[in-house]
């Protein structure tokens, strides 16, 4: 980067709390749910005229840190390398938020949340959720912080998603939006994928119909096959030659089930890894979400025949989760009711992971793009 | 910007274009011809692009480009989207030529077209008496390494216009960096045409 970045130093996550009963919120599969806590942070300072806040929308296992370091802690936010002074998402410039999304479990109400009526956690009390569901709730929180329109709604994959999402609920609240490596709807090689992880997770016998909460087991070993699957499937054929090769992790083969190579070893690890920081109901219920996910055949613009929102849509050339047809598909929508879009295929051999990882690229574009859409009226 | 020097081609496509337009430039290299078309005109704009650098210096000038080759490029656009589609020097570089002018006179009200000439004297000249493939100041290529897919001269794409019912409503006859009246078949390095299909 030609011009200086800086970090944005230490963040502490902030919490926001709706939806007490009786006003809880109505889903989309008809159930109630409240109260309802959102975990969020959020990064620079909103202007007077409060026109320059920017929603970021984080990936299926992502959270609300995105950028900066909470206290004690040496890893940053998940988006450390897009958000911060002279970034991207430049905090000198704009208001920052990320939201965490219901149904997970970093923070926000989840299924691992206590249930208000039963005093213990929901498990699968907890109601299915759809992506709309989790942009109303993030609604609430933009309501909350007293922004009528968002400059932009932002994010990778699911985060993509929502922000599509946020689109079609609420048009005239985004100026602009961004999603990136995403689609209009879950494919069914997605939901494939998807169905595969959740039959892992129920498969443990530790998973108890989703009563593990307390019992001193959980379905460690299903998260972790759910979570190597996903792995494979964010990386590319020839990143994964990159990374392993057929490199062995000792001299010889073992000729029995060790980890012989180094592509083994590192599945388990983030298998392994993994489930120390993920709610292996959330893994069922977020991954729902997604498949439930269709905003094709217009659903996008229920409203009307247009919206006013700018769009800047990405994909990236390896990627064959969410490969750039399904990109391109956003843009034909788009086109067809005329709107503004700018759409960038961007090469990598990084796979799906390369919407984390192609920083340069990404901030090129959306510096840029921002900046545009800031000067517009 | 002010006093950067305008391409004669952009200069004239710019007069063509109405004020307030909606533009769509098929292989809008870096954006430039639509930002002017933009700033001079406040036309609404459009690209599409097949080289991913290009996309990059289009978001830095602010305009809305898309990633793609120009074919597939303009399929999802209802009829008549645009008053112009511009295929400034890109037309003999696609492959299903008829099918891309004809989708651009579908999505257009109206298309430019400019490209070289095969026709210029000093191709003849090259060819004639040197028996080697043209190569001129709009021609620059070895035949080895052009992108053109099609060779075209001026009196060509008139004929091809009245086979194919499009009606030539504007003519320009570009040298270097001026037009060309006398013999222009002969002496102009590239055509720029405003045409219409005729079934509208």
């Amino acid at each position: 980067m030609k011009s200086e970045t800086g970090n944005i130093g230490i963040v502490r996550p902030q919490f926001y709390t709706f939806g007490e009963p009786p006003h809880e919120l109505q889903l989309e599969s008809g159930q109630k749910l409240g109260p309802i806590t959102l975990a969020y942070e959020t990064y620079g300072e909103l202007n007077s005229q409060k026109n320059n806040a920017i929603l970021i929308l984080h990936a299926f296992s992502g959270d609300a840190h995105a950028a900066g370091y909470h206290e004690g802690e040496s890893k940053p936010g998940w988006w450390d390398n897009m958000i911060g002074p002279g970034k991207a998402f430049d905090t000198n410039q704009y208001f920052i938020i990320c939201s965490n999304i219901i149904g997970g479990c970093k923070g926000s109400t989840g299924p691992s949340s206590e249930n208000p009526k039963t005093g213990r956690p929901y498990a699968l009390d907890f109601p299915m959720i759809t992506v709309g569901d989790i942009i109303q709730t993030q609604r609430y929180l933009i309501d909350h912080l007293g922004i009528e329109r968002l400059l932009c709604v932002v994010g990778g994959s699911m985060g993509g998603m929502q922000a599509l999402q946020w689109v079609a609920s609420y048009p005239e609240r985004v100026k602009c939006c961004i999603p990136i490596a995403c689609t209009l709807k879950h494919s069914p090689q997605q939901i494939a994928f998807d169905e595969v992880g959740r039959q892992a997770v129920m498969a443990d016998p530790d998973w108890q119909e989703g009563r593990y909460y307390g019992t001193g087991r959980q379905p460690e070993r299903g998260l972790a096959v759910a979570r190597m699957i996903g792995h494979i499937t964010y990386m590319s054929d020839q990143s994964m030659e990159a990374k392993f090769s057929r490199r062995l992790k000792e001299k010889n083969y073992s000729f029995n089930f060790q980890t012989d190579f180094e592509v083994e070893g590192y599945l388990r690890y983030r298998g392994d890894n993994f489930v120390k920081r993920f709610d292996a109901n959330s893994y069922l219920y977020v991954t729902k979400a997604m498949d439930y996910f269709d905003l094709s055949d217009g659903k996008l613009f229920p409203h009307g025949k247009t919206v006013p929102t700018r769009f800047l849509v990405i994909s990236f050339a390896s990627d064959w989760l969410y490969p750039s047809y399904q990109s391109t598909d956003i843009v034909k929508q788009l086109r067809v009711r005329h709107v503004d879009v700018t759409y960038c295929e961007i090469k990598s051999t990084y796979g799906h992971d390369a919407f984390l990882l192609e920083v340069e690229e990404e901030t090129q574009l959306i510096k840029h793009f921002l900046k545009v859409t800031s000067k517009r009226p | 910007m002010v006093n950067k020097r305008i391409r004669i081609d952009h200069k004239i496509i710019c007069r063509m274009v109405k004020p307030g337009s909606k533009v769509l430039d098929l292989g809008c290299g870096d954006g430039e011809l639509l930002r002017l078309l933009a700033d001079e005109k406040q036309a609404l704009v459009q690209g599409i692009e097949l080289d991913e650098k290009e996309i990059y210096q289009c978001v830095e000038k602010g305009v809305s480009v898309f990633h793609g080759d120009i074919e597939a490029g303009l399929i999802g656009y209802p009829d008549r989207s645009f008053d112009y589609v511009i295929m400034n020097q890109s037309m003999q570089e696609t492959k299903n030529l008829t099918f891309v002018v004809d989708e651009a006179l579908r999505v257009g009200e109206k298309a430019i077209i400019g490209f070289p000439n095969f026709a210029h004297y000093r191709a003849r000249l090259r060819l004639f008496f040197e028996g080697k493939t043209p190569m001129t100041p709009s021609l620059p290529n070895r035949w080895y390494s052009t992108p053109n897919l099609h060779f075209l001269t001026l009196t060509d794409f008139d004929d091809f216009c009245r086979e194919r019912n499009i009606r030539i409503l504007e003519r320009h006859f570009l040298a270097a960096d001026k037009k060309v009246t006398l013999f222009p078949n002969l002496f102009a390095l590239n055509g720029l045409f405003m045409v219409e299909s005729k079934k509208s």
